[in-house]
């Protein structure tokens, strides 16, 4: 069934329905503003909590208790009056906060007074040799298997990288009975010392007690190597083996599957293509969209939460996403404002969801070996692209990313950037001895995710188009 | 105190850098001043249509000049910048507009030009096999056929600075202004001087033009491109609609590029586009009736250049009518990749030699400005 848009104009429009997505659309919505939560999955939660009303995992000490807040976020959202279409791509958003959607293979045009952008995260690119081997993915990937079918890997299984999902997904493969081989931590040693001083945040933080427990879990049942400098994926048209250099000391192990994940990134491809300003974060090594304290971006009526304004986590972006929506309400209700929470609550309640973030952010920032790959490593999968050929076009002229189309196509696959795009960033910026910041990024255009041509002919018209046609 | 140079080019597009590279080649030191980089704008981000066909007679000669250049684009810049020959092809609809197809086609050969040819339906099956069966002919133009514009533009530049051009790219020309017989140029902290101006400033080199005394009247407009994922191959030549604004070239790797000169809304001071989709959908909806192979294919991104289009489609080319030392080289109206070549030798023709063979003279200012000099 497909459900298009009621009307063509709201007050709220709230794109992603994850925590950030879920929160914001309950809170605006229940100040009586109209309000619409387009999101791209099949049912709601993003990817925290994927599957949250749908999951064949009945266990809730397998997922974790975390995982069920979801639960309580999807209740919210449906006693308000929030309307809320799933299987909606939004794939167009411009300075005009026009929104090009497509819903079951037709696109609708809504408009907005407000939009707030709750897109979340993406798995950071993990680029070493082999990556591009089928047999090798991301660990995300195999955290939705898990989620949506309960589907674990059987078969002789490496996961590789940091960060704190990646104990996590450990932990839920094991709890189902999912098989790991081998953990290979790639968490820099010198790091350790780089966090300690943010320790005592993330020490009284939430993350602290659950992620020291899920880590000694994990730890119980499988050969974990810490200190991993070195990475590699080989086979012949297919994995068959994982090599590592670790404490100086190589292994080859052979493998089916290698999971790969060195922490999430924002995505941020609709809000750059809707104009955004972007900063480099030089801590959590990623573009971030500059934004006010009330989450509001540097295009007017459109606000950020969730990942998607930073990595924050969960928490965060459950509070962010309550922080837009009322900013929102403020603006075109003010009176209605007044029954939601106050915004210096959500402002400390955010404070409290951030500690310890950046002991986090310090202590699993990926090495520089895993961001910046050298040599035939590919780094645009669409235009298979190696880090040579981009050192070489950059020899030969190439200033940036974008001057870098000209010479190798890269980032005008399907992908739009999202599998590549940080990679070319440092990779240019290294070898050109400039700062990220000032290499820049690829400018994005809609649409941001791929739409058929019969789709695009279907929609309705503007006037003018329809008389130039028949004035030829 | 100013850098002495022997010509002052402002604009990074396909025109100043192929202007900047013929004032190398005729052994002037030029400087090149680009506000972004080169081919940050139309130039750079155009249908790469590199066409003949169906163009307004005044600028057909330098059209030819400038396809003679393309034939042996490597030769020049050693880099075949992508071009590929397979004709373009004008797709008369039905039999009224196969009718001024004729009469256009007769009206160029009585003025000489016979680069276009008039099609019937079965030679026009025969260039595009996928084409509606309803098409009762066309035009060709067999030399004609596409480039990629960012691997041209940025070719240009790169040969000009081998050859000796000075480029300043990512800050803008400022204060131009002219005294002691120079002109005299700001770029950030630099300054430049130099008895030749030549202002290819495409969207922007109106406003200069009016600075110095010579408005004319154009727009800053922005025309919208799509591409597609990469379908099996099935078309060489460019087809262009007659009745319908559609272009429509498929590249060596599979992707469509659909086209046609329908516009976004421009932010040229932010260089900022916003599309507009409804008129993308007319588009899309042209390409489904006409080739029914491209209906599954997906459009992967859509997107726009800024640039000049003059109220008359005719490009602005050659000295200004008030000040000496003074080039206009802007206005190319959603055409003038093509001419890009073409354009900078008969600009360095203009400027060393003080005149031309190639037949220029209905390009210039002066149908504005009658010629104070």
């Amino acid at each position: 069934m497909t459900v298009a848009p009621k009307r063509e104009d709201y007050d709220v429009v709230v794109i992603g329905a994850g925590p950030a997505g879920l929160a914001a659309a309950a809170t605006s919505a229940e100040a009586g503003l109209s309000t619409l939560l387009l999101d791209e999955n099949i049912g709601p939660g993003g990817q925290v909590f994927r599957a949250i009303s749908s999951t064949p995992v009945t266990d809730r000490n397998q997922l974790g208790a975390d995982y069920w807040v979801g639960a309580d976020l999807v209740q919210a959202l449906r006693a308000s009056n929030a309307e809320v279409i799933h299987r909606a791509t939004v794939w167009s958003l411009d300075r005009n906060l026009d929104i090009a959607v497509s819903i079951g293979g037709a696109s609708a045009f809504v408009k907005a007074k407000r939009v707030i952008l709750a897109t979340g995260a993406l798995e950071r690119p993990f680029p070493i040799p082999g990556w591009t081997l089928p047999g090798v993915m991301t660990a995300g990937a195999a955290q939705t298997m898990l989620k949506s079918s309960a589907l674990v890997p059987d078969g002789r299984t490496v996961i590789a990288g940091q960060g704190p999902l990646l104990w996590l997904l450990a932990a839920q493969i094991l709890r189902l009975g999912g098989r790991i081989d081998r953990i290979l931590d790639t968490t820099e040693r010198g790091n350790y010392f780089a966090a300690l001083p943010h320790a005592f945040a993330f020490l009284t933080s939430p993350y602290f007690a659950k992620g020291l427990s899920m880590m000694r879990e994990v730890k119980a049942k499988v050969q974990v190597v810490s200190g991993v400098t070195e990475l590699a994926a080989s086979g012949d048209g297919q994995l068959a083996g994982v090599s590592y250099v670790a404490g100086g000391k190589r292994d080859t192990i052979p493998a089916d599957l290698l999971l790969l994940h060195q922490g999430v990134v924002p995505n941020v491809n609709l809000a750059m293509s809707a104009g955004i300003e972007h900063r480099w974060d030089d801590l959590q090594l990623c573009w971030s969209p500059v934004l006010d304290a009330s989450c509001g971006s540097s295009v007017a009526g459109i606000a950020i939460a969730g990942d998607g304004a930073g990595i924050g986590g969960a928490n965060a972006a459950v509070v962010r996403g309550r922080i837009a929506a009322r900013a929102a309400v403020e603006a075109l209700a003010p009176a209605a404002a007044a029954k939601l929470a106050p915004m210096a609550t959500l402002r400390s309640d955010l404070a409290k969801a951030e500690r310890g973030r950046l002991f986090l952010d310090t202590l699993f920032r990926p090495a520089p070996q895993f961001r910046i790959p050298s040599g035939d490593t590919i780094v645009c999968r669409c235009e298979e692209v190696t880090a040579k050929d981009v050192l070489d076009s950059v020899a030969i002229g190439a200033t940036g990313p974008n001057q870098l189309k000209a010479y190798r196509r890269t980032g005008m696959g399907p992908c739009q950037g999202r599998l590549c795009g940080l990679t070319v960033t440092e990779l240019m910026a290294q070898a050109r001895g400039k700062t990220p910041q000032e290499i820049g990024y690829y400018r994005l255009r809609a649409p941001v995710k791929p739409i058929t041509l019969a789709e695009l002919a279907a929609v309705p018209k503007s006037e003018a188009d329809v008389k130039a046609v028949v004035r030829g | 105190m100013s850098q002495n140079v022997d010509a002052i080019v402002v604009g990074g597009g396909i025109h100043g850098c192929s202007t900047t590279l013929h004032l190398c080649l005729a052994g002037l030191k030029p400087v090149l001043i680009e506000k972004d980089y080169a081919g940050r704008h139309a130039s750079g981000v155009n249908a790469g249509g590199v066409r003949q066909l169906a163009r307004h007679i005044p600028e057909i000669p330098l059209s030819i000049r400038s396809m003679g250049i393309w034939e042996k684009i490597n030769d020049l810049l050693d880099d075949d910048c992508s071009f590929e020959s397979y004709g373009q092809v004008l797709v008369a609809e039905n039999e009224e507009e196969l009718a001024v197809c004729r009469a256009r086609v007769a009206e160029l050969n009585a003025l000489g030009f016979t680069h276009e040819e008039l099609i019937d339906a079965a030679e026009l099956r025969r260039l595009v096999p996928a084409v509606a069966e309803t098409c009762p002919g066309g035009v060709v133009s067999r030399r004609d056929g596409a480039a990629n514009p960012a691997q041209t533009t940025t070719a240009f530049r790169r040969k000009a600075q081998q050859l000796g051009a000075t480029v300043r790219e990512g800050v803008a020309a400022t204060n131009i202004r002219y005294s002691g017989g120079l002109w005299h140029v700001d770029v950030g902290s630099e300054s430049f001087a130099a008895p030749v101006l030549v202002n290819a400033a495409g969207a922007w080199a109106g406003k200069i033009a009016s600075d110095l005394g010579e408005p004319v009247p154009v727009e800053t407009v922005a025309p919208m491109l799509m591409i597609t994922s990469r379908v099996p191959h099935f078309i060489d030549p460019v087809v262009i609609l007659r009745g319908r604004k559609l272009s429509f070239k498929q590249f060596k790797n599979g992707t469509v590029l659909i086209g046609g000169g329908h516009l976004a809304t421009p932010y040229q001071d932010r260089n900022e586009t916003v599309l507009d989709w409804k008129s993308l959908a007319t588009s899309a909806q042209t390409v489904f009736e006409l080739f029914p192979v491209m209906r599954s294919a997906t459009i992967v991104r859509a997107w726009a250049g800024i640039e000049a289009k003059m109220k008359d489609d005719i490009p602005v080319f050659g000295p200004s009518s008030r000040h000496k030392g003074l080039y206009h080289q802007f206005g190319f109206s959603l055409h003038g990749f093509q001419l890009g070549p073409g354009a900078g030798a008969v600009m360095a023709e203009l400027i060393v030699n003080g005149g031309t063979q190639t037949r220029v003279s209905d390009l210039g200012i002066d149908r504005f400005h009658p010629s104070t000099l």
